[in-house]
């Protein structure tokens, strides 16, 4: 138990029972929220009641000002330093020629940007997949554990981006070195963070479905699983930028397309704005599958999302 | 609704129980030649200082740890392994932190494999009989200890178990909300007939719930001495800590382990 709701259930005399003593260990921040759950009446499924949608606007503003602020100024400084020619402009172009070139060339960037988004997808979405099931067989035996851990670690420890030439030999110049590529990168944090959930699980509720006669597979799917979900979506975030770095570096190696190599090319013909259109677009690849990572994570775990809004918390 | 009482015998039979732990550095004898039986519906209420055993002893009831040496039985059958038919209540509530409180309740059910309806009908009356009435959608976080705990208890009770055993469920409530909780659980139990075994530090705790107090001393753990406790049945918290043989019993056991602890 928290200091807080022994503290809040101390001054609250004897009426732990009442919605008052709800109230108080929600906290003053919650104090609205917990008392418009218990006016809505009967309840359909045990979530707490999300903010409505202009609440939810004026907090994305809120958390996107800033951020905002400092990609401006730095717009603005990038602005001022090119169109000035501090530096040469073949080496720093301004921002509207990279914008021109962006725009004049749209349709060739488009197609590449697609190969790599193409690439990273496929490569995050099996690294997941096979991260998962060796976090699970990691957890679950102790066997697996002594056999596979050290392997998955010494794996981790070998830079990927030296295997890369390796895998063009094996696999030529098509889509597959590069999807390999991006496995093995975003392998290892699915690995860490699946293991640490799934061994976070508090040793009494194993005890505990252990007397309720449950097997293997409802304690996986009932308790453990969702108990892992908080660490493993931390995993994913960091998997899915991984997984971009990984399928551009296999297209440094050997590619006819993708962004990695429009960005060989651009770099071959000193074509400054290119290169720099292409920097971009590989950074918004990151950037949007981050997101949809987060708001995945947000619809699978909202009871996660509310604790970290600053809820107060007891034990368990 | 009510539990399904075993028809006859012991409803827990504890013969010879010990238990050492190896580690390796030392041997420890956590529990020592502990026996006991308890008949069906009793409120049994085990007292001792910390590390006394008395924890590890309901898990051996539970058949979540195996006895060094010793035999148990649960409703007349040896156990080995997990029981089934048991409710278990944890010092931690030990909730799912994603589901609500009737959710919560309600894994019991799932993990068995109970009827929906049947375990739906019985969590809300559970629901109702320890007022979580209006929190059914809370989430752990937003329910104060107390509250917690009484989802935890609710949980324990949804599949009427034969025995109920608790280790230290109201120990890390404050003073009001324990005595509430106290108050509470004695008429679950009179209402339930349920066979209950409840670990607990308090010396108040035991008197007030228990139709027999067991003594426990420091490690290794033994039964010092069970007392029986003659209050009535039908127990009011207020006149109970005002009845001189609450008073006469707590001081004798007060007696006893201090002078447990000191002679130790």
């Amino acid at each position: 138990m928290t200091e807080n709701s022994l503290d809040t259930a101390g001054r609250q005399a004897a009426t732990d029972q009442a919605g008052a003593a709800r109230t108080a260990t929600s906290g003053p921040a919650r104090a609205g929220t917990a008392s418009s759950t218990l006016e809505r009446g009967p309840h359909d499924g045990g979530r707490p009641p999300r903010p409505t949608l202009g609440r939810r606007a004026v907090a994305l503003a809120d958390s996107l000002w800033r951020p905002a602020l400092v990609l401006a100024v730095f717009f603005a400084a990038w602005w001022f330093v090119a169109a000035r020619e501090y530096v040469p402009n073949y080496l720093v172009p301004t921002p509207g020629q990279v914008w021109e070139t962006m725009t004049s060339q749209w349709s060739e960037l488009a197609r590449h940007t697609l190969v790599t988004l193409y690439e990273t997808v496929l490569g995050f979405v099996l690294a997941a997949a096979l991260g998962l099931i060796t976090a699970v067989a990691i957890a679950y035996s102790r066997t697996l554990d002594k056999a596979l851990y050290p392997i998955v670690l010494f794996a981790q420890v070998i830079p990927k981006i030296a295997i890369a030439p390796l895998l063009v030999v094996w696999f030529g110049l098509g889509l597959t070195p590069k999807i390999i590529l991006a496995v093995l990168i975003a392998f290892f944090p699915v690995v860490i963070s699946g293991v640490a959930g799934l061994r976070s699980t508090d040793p009494e509720l194993l005890d505990l479905a252990a007397t309720m006669g449950a097997g293997p597979w409802r304690t996986f799917r009932k308790i453990r699983f969702p108990n892992a979900l908080p660490h493993l979506m931390a995993g994913l975030k960091v998997a899915v930028t991984l997984a971009v770095v990984g399928a551009v570096v296999g297209e440094f190696v050997g590619a006819s397309e993708g962004l990695g190599y429009v960005l060989l090319l651009a770099n071959g013909n000193l074509d400054a704005p290119l290169l720099f259109a292409d920097l971009i677009l590989m950074s918004a690849i990151g950037i949007v599958l981050f997101v949809l990572v987060e708001i995945a994570e947000a619809l699978l775990i909202p009871w996660h999302a509310s604790r970290r809004a600053g809820v107060s918390l007891t034990t368990s | 609704m009510t539990a399904a009482k075993a028809a006859t015998g012991t409803a827990i039979g504890m013969s010879g129980l010990t238990v050492r732990f190896t580690t390796r550095r030392s041997r420890t004898t956590a529990l020592d030649d502990v026996s006991l039986d308890i008949e069906p519906g009793e409120f049994v209420t085990i007292v001792g200082p910390s590390g006394c055993g008395k924890s590890t002893l309901l898990k051996i009831v539970a058949g979540l740890v195996r006895p060094t040496s010793g035999e148990v039985s649960l409703l007349e059958r040896p156990v080995r392994g997990p029981q089934k038919e048991i409710g278990f209540v944890f010092q931690k509530a030990a909730l799912l932190e994603w589901r609500g409180a009737r959710a919560n309740i309600l894994l019991q059910a799932e993990m068995r494999g109970m009827d929906r309806t049947q375990a739906a009908r019985r969590a809300d009356e559970l629901i109702e009989m320890t007022g979580l009435t209006g929190f059914e959608k809370a989430l752990p976080h937003e329910l104060s200890g107390g509250m917690q705990q009484r989802v935890a208890l609710c949980r324990a009770l949804l599949h009427s178990p034969p025995v109920l055993l608790m280790d230290e469920p109201f120990g890390a409530l404050d003073a009001l909300t324990r005595e509430q909780m106290n108050a509470e659980l004695h008429r679950i139990w009179r209402e339930t007939g349920t066979t209950v075994v409840l670990v607990t530090h308090s010396i108040a705790e035991a008197v007030f719930l228990g139709t027999r107090v067991v003594v426990m001393s420091p490690r290794p753990g033994r039964i010092i001495r069970t007392f029986p406790v003659e209050l009535p049945a039908h127990r009011d918290y207020a006149q109970v800590m005002s009845d001189p043989r609450f008073d006469r019993l707590a001081t004798d056991l007060r007696g006893l382990l201090g002078s447990a602890a000191a002679n130790h």
